[in-house]
């Protein structure tokens, strides 16, 4: 089992969060112009490497918080946490 | 190449079968090949096949890191099927079927086609609904689809829970008998050892390192056993997809998910279908050894472990025991995880790429094992005619620019989340 440190909470298993995918990517900004490609970029394409991946996890048994966990997808070493606000 | 069948067996029962030939050589890398394959699981195999078999090309390498069938072809539960609701899908997976019929006779290897039928069971009146429709759009493709009332559901699989305060009632269930199970090993190793007497070489423990691209086309593959000559290459690696696209500077909308599965101690017979729980995400059935094979929901989050945690395991296995409650009196014998190429709509890619000479065969989420036949067949025929098939012409690589979606879960593109 996982065993992630919520910034807000500290550390709990596993069970108390639901995953949310890859937090490197950003919105488009609002009321700019952007190309269709880029747009179905931002919708359908997301990191999925071997290795160092960042990602949003979500304490939705806990404080209900979103924030960014950076962790190894082949060993599942989690080496940072940090609020969602926050860059790692 | 030997041919199996009962003379040969008695023959080669005369010398205690030690002198059975090789199914499949081990030969080193040639300079130049037509097409070389990427990824020697069933799918790499079967397209290696259907190239020799159906467009005469078998100056051909398949080339895998591992060793062939070591990968998700070896660690399924061997589900076969063709109950889908939207035509791509539906007539894909039943030409399928119609290969799944004649495969151990096509390939003088018994891959042990059992096509016992599977029931997905409906728990409310709403999920009847969506099953009469989708049986509905089954049957106007060709495909066998059955309607049962939860009366009909308990004379198959009378061992489910049919008590009245159960959480999740049987209202019913929608079945394709046709459906089935089949040997996981064997498909791998038929399709190898037809491929090989056809020509094909079967290069194991070779990692691809790099490609050698120029102008926009495909000039040959860099291996960890030299490099190869090539114009054509066929990418086949499933999970692995995006770690070989990074070397293309490609990204590809797939995501690499964890996937258990996990068979119980052997038991007596006693289902002889394949079942799915409707409130949830579990299947089960039953091998010829007797141990219930069983799986369910992916592990949660991208992973490219190969195993898996207990809260998932936990989790699918809760659903099983209120599907059947006698469940819970079974020890586990085995668990085992795998790597799923999850697509942004839950449905696969089979296509060309912006790249000449390069084909992409991924995205099969945790339904690869059933598509073998199709995925290879149709693989093949895009690679030999540098063309897709009307059969893969919805498998698209474009259709997320497009907006072709093939969304048959509805899952949008968390299909992780299921």
């Amino acid at each position: 089992m996982l065993h992630i440190k919520c910034p807000h909470c500290g550390m709990r298993s596993q069970n108390e969060f639901a995953y949310g995918g890859d937090a490197s990517i950003k919105r488009p900004e609002l009321n700019k112009e952007i190309s269709d490609l880029d747009w179905d970029n931002f919708v359908y394409l997301r990191k999925s490497l071997r290795g160092k991946h960042l990602e949003l996890w979500h304490h939705i048994s806990g404080c209900r918080q979103w924030f960014k966990v950076q962790r190894d997808t082949s060993t599942h070493e989690i080496f940072k946490t940090v609020k969602a606000n926050e860059d790692i | 190449m030997q041919k199996y069948s009962i003379f040969n067996l008695i023959k080669n029962a005369f010398s205690n079968h030690q002198n059975w030939d090789l199914a499949w050589k081990d030969p080193t890398p040639k300079k130049e090949y037509d097409v070389v394959i990427i990824g020697g699981g069933g799918h790499g195999l079967a397209t290696a096949y259907y190239l020799a078999k159906e467009h005469n090309i078998t100056n051909v390498a398949i080339i895998e890191k591992g060793w062939i069938g070591g990968g998700n072809v070896g660690r399924n539960t061997t589900i076969i099927r063709s109950n889908y609701m939207y035509d791509d899908n539906a007539l894909f997976s039943e030409f399928g079927m119609d290969l799944w019929r004649r495969m151990s006779q096509d390939l003088n290897y018994n891959v042990m086609f059992s096509p016992r039928g599977i029931i997905n069971l409906a728990h409310s009146d709403a999920q009847m609904n969506v099953f009469t429709r989708r049986g509905n759009s089954m049957r106007l493709n060709g495909i066998d689809a059955v309607l049962l009332n939860r009366e009909e559901v308990k004379e198959i699989i009378p061992m489910a829970d049919f008590s009245e305060n159960v959480r999740f009632p049987i209202f019913g269930g929608l079945m394709q008998p046709s459906a089935g199970t089949a040997r996981h090993d064997a498909v791998a190793w038929g399709y190898a050892r037809q491929a090989d007497s056809m020509g094909v070489d079967i290069i194991q423990n070779c990692e691809v390192t790099g490609f050698d691209i120029s102008s926009g086309k495909i000039n040959g593959v860099r291996t960890s056993r030299g490099d190869i000559k090539v114009k054509k290459i066929g990418l086949c690696v499933a999970g692995s997809t995006n770690i070989l696209a990074e070397k293309l500077n490609m990204t590809i909308p797939v995501e690499t998910h964890l996937l258990q599965a996990c068979v119980s101690e052997p038991v007596k017979p006693v289902l002889d279908r394949v079942v799915t729980f409707g409130a949830g995400h579990f299947y089960i059935s039953q091998s010829d050894k007797g141990e219930m094979v069983m799986g369910g929901d992916l592990d949660g989050y991208n992973s490219y472990a190969q195993r898996g945690n207990l809260p998932t395991l936990q989790h699918v296995l809760t659903e099983g025991i209120a599907m059947m409650p006698f469940l819970s009196k079974l020890k586990m014998l085995r668990t085992w995880g795998g790597i799923m190429d999850m697509s942004m709509d839950g449905s696969p890619i089979i296509d060309k790429t912006h790249i000449e000479g390069l084909y992409l065969n991924c995205g099969w989420c945790y339904g690869g094992f059933k598509a073998t036949p199709a995925s290879g067949w149709t693989f093949a025929h895009t690679i030999a005619q540098d063309r897709v098939h009307k059969l893969n012409a919805g498998y698209s690589l474009n259709r997320f620019n497009t907006g072709h979606l093939l969304d048959e879960k509805g899952l949008g593109t968390k299909t992780w989340i299921s």
